[in-house]
């Protein structure tokens, strides 16, 4: 599911930064998502920390959606769960929405799992990306690309 | 008053990690869908979801316009003890609704 334009290479975090930086100064806030905003929003999740591409979260989504309108979509981390090592919290952005946050959910050991669903809705064919907050101040990221054939109505 | 649906196992095995799915009945109004006459229909969306069991917190998510009418959401739970589950779903306009569930531990 990667693509050429992929975040995956070594100086996304450099753009990132850049891009948020100027954002902030030129046009706060955004207008709609955009991937600009959307590293902006991540940003604000993690408190400027990176987030690092991992296998340990996973994020379900079909690729191909026809109806934007409900699409489901499931995060799940693979941790312990234990006092010591956890997930505190997982949040899910996309680029091509009105507002780059779609939820954010706080757990904890109690969970027992990292695991959340819900349904989405989304405006375009994008790509989406979760971000998990580790107990040990690390932030893990998943990435998903999906094609919707009938967008959200933004129309009426 | 909104409808919900709740699923909770009626008993769980000390230690058991549980699924608990929770589904609300609410348009979910995004803010940036024009009415008609062109004019935004006021947002109107549920902005948290909290889950407490026997008022400690347990599980909270916040929601935004991304997220599909009839807010659906599944989240895990360790039953450590027999107790009371709270869900309540805040939203605009002062939106708020408050359901319980009996969690038994065996």
């Amino acid at each position: 599911m990667s693509s050429p334009t992929s975040p995956r290479s070594g100086t996304e975090p450099g753009r990132r930064a850049l891009f948020g930086g100027l954002l902030t100064l030129a046009l706060a806030p955004p207008a709609g998502a955009t991937p600009e905003a959307m590293a902006e929003a991540i940003a604000l999740f993690t408190g400027g920390a990176t987030p690092e591409l991992s296998a340990a979260i996973t994020l379900d989504i079909p690729s191909l959606v026809e109806n934007g309108n409900t699409v489901p979509v499931t995060i799940a981390v693979d941790s312990p769960m234990t006092e010591a090592a956890h997930v505190r919290a997982i949040a899910l952005f996309n680029q091509r929405n009105p507002q780059p946050q779609v939820i954010e959910a706080r757990l904890g050991p109690w969970s027992g799992a990292a695991r959340i669903s819900t349904r989405a809705r989304l405006a375009d064919s994008q790509r989406l990306t979760a971000v998990a907050a580790l107990s040990d101040g690390r932030f893990l990221l998943a990435e998903a690309e999906v094609v919707v054939t009938l967008a959200a109505c933004l129309e009426g | 008053m909104a409808r919900t649906l709740i699923r909770v196992p009626a008993t769980a095995t000390r230690g058991e990690v549980i699924e608990i799915r929770t589904l609300i009945q609410h348009p979910m109004e995004t803010g940036y869908r024009p009415d008609a006459a062109g004019r935004l229909l006021v947002r109107d969306i549920i902005t948290r979801f909290t889950c407490h069991f026997d008022n400690r917190l347990v599980f909270e998510a916040m929601l935004h316009s991304a997220i599909a009418a009839n807010p659906y959401l599944t989240f895990t739970l360790r039953a450590e003890a027999s107790g009371v589950l709270a869900f309540a779903w805040d939203g605009d306009h002062d939106f708020r609704h408050v359901e319980t569930r009996a969690l038994t531990v065996t």
